[in-house]
């Protein structure tokens, strides 16, 4: 990669990355409120919310609280970084738990029962997301013999093919890190609320602003995850991207929240044997794609 | 509606012994039908990140703390809107012993909604007057 297709690729994440978060937040709540029957509102209403928020007062609890959010923001925009510049797909996911984990620790900072719950929540639920991502990585270094994700580009066929359960557990962890029903039990989406505001709870003004900002570079970087599903074809991976989307907000708005022990005895056992059952088809039969 | 405050106001629902007319009234607001979303209205529960406080039901001696408490965790620009005819001026128990007769007694309201109860329409124009005048908090602020 030549040094002016790097700078290219760190500013369109800069820039293009926030726009099109921005957006799908925007279609989410729009598509929610058509699917509850409601007119719901305007595309641009996400980035009326950023706005407001950004010009309150900060009330601020714990003066680490900012620093956490600061920590959590940088290591998103790291992570989807080293993705659009096709780096270490193990490493990407290493930064990414680092900016999840500061966002655990923002929320533990802030000393509310309503955010602790919510962060102990959240931790429980990198414990039933994080095998499922290790999965998905030793499935491409297997079929790939490479951890990185350039090595892709030479690959003969798109990693769907031979990963498809692995894209399956996939798509049931979006649900979680997109913190959407049945797994929003972290930090309550509005409207239907049972730990106040659960992680985010203590947070107000700018830092809840630069939390929404941020959320929207994740959005963008899941997406990516299941972009590289089908890497070489820039079409096809889109539209697996718009697929787990669609997926989600869907399955959000059909089912009711579950606790987190159903979460975590599914995952740990239907989805992780999902998993296990991929990659030991690949191991037993070999097969490569490079 | 236009400037920044006024597009996206969150409210958190404060309710000080009200009889739970004004309250389903205020939640027919947000279900499919009236749909206050499309304002930019979300019921949040946290007063953190509220910019309106919608108070309900007569507010007496007991509920003093608990609505100081909820009004100084908002942080500025906020207004509040004083919803039903118990929240405006203590209603029909105005004369009782604990009544304080509004919940201008305690906190500045900024709309009063009447009625009894108020119907969804009153009280979401009420909401859209109160985020209008949080546009103008919002330039006092800067000013200063």
């Amino acid at each position: 990669m030549s040094t002016t297709e790097i700078i290219v690729r760190i500013l369109l994440v800069l820039i293009v990355a926030p726009i099109v978060g921005c957006f799908f937040a925007g279609v989410d709540r729009k598509l929610s409120a058509k699917l509850q029957g409601r007119i719901g509102p305007r595309l641009r209403q996400p980035w009326y919310d950023f706005r407001k928020l950004m010009s309150k007062e900060n009330l601020v609890v714990n003066k680490y609280q900012n620093l956490y959010i600061l920590f959590y923001i940088i290591f998103i925009i790291v992570s989807l970084i080293m993705l659009f510049l096709e780096m270490d797909l193990l490493m990407i996911i290493f930064v990414y738990t680092i900016a999840n984990v500061a966002l655990i620790l923002a929320a533990m900072s802030t000393g509310s029962p309503y955010s602790r719950i919510g962060a102990s929540r959240e931790a429980i639920s990198m414990l039933a997301y994080e095998p499922i991502l290790v999965f998905y990585i030793v499935g491409m270094y297997m079929l790939t013999g490479s951890f990185k994700i350039s090595q892709l580009n030479g690959a003969n066929a798109p990693l769907i093919l031979y990963l498809p359960l692995v894209f399956i557990s996939m798509l049931f962890i979006m649900s979680i890190k997109f913190k959407k029903s049945p797994f929003d039990f972290s930090s309550s989406h509005h409207a239907h609320q049972e730990l106040v505001k659960g992680m985010f709870t203590d947070f107000s003004g700018p830092t809840m602003g630069i939390i929404e900002f941020a959320h929207w570079y994740e959005y963008v970087f899941l997406s990516g995850l299941m972009f590289i599903f089908w890497k070489q074809n820039f079409i096809m991976g889109t539209i697996l991207s718009l697929f787990t989307f669609f997926f989600v907000i869907i399955v959000d708005n059909i089912t009711a929240r579950l606790s987190w022990e159903w979460m975590l005895k599914v995952t740990w056992t239907v989805i992780v044997g999902l998993s296990v059952v991929n990659i030991l088809f690949l191991y037993l039969n070999n097969v490569k794609l490079v | 509606m236009a400037g920044v405050m006024s597009k996206s106001p969150w409210i958190v629902h404060m309710n000080c012994n009200s009889c739970n007319g004004c309250d389903i009234e205020l939640l027919a607001c947000l279900t499919p039908l009236y749909d206050a979303e499309r304002l930019g209205v979300i019921n949040i529960g946290t007063p953190k990140q509220a910019d309106i406080m919608v108070i309900t039901g007569s507010v007496n001696s007991k509920s003093i703390d608990v609505v100081l408490n909820t009004y100084n965790q908002m942080p500025e620009p906020k207004a509040v809107v004083a919803v039903g005819a118990c929240a405006c001026s203590g209603g029909i128990f105005h004369d009782c012993y604990n009544v304080l007769g509004g919940a201008d007694k305690i906190i500045p309201v900024d709309v009063y909604v009447p009625g009894c109860c108020p119907k969804p329409e009153t009280i979401m124009e009420g909401i859209a007057q109160a985020a209008g005048i949080l546009d103008k908090k919002r330039e006092d602020m800067k000013r200063k």
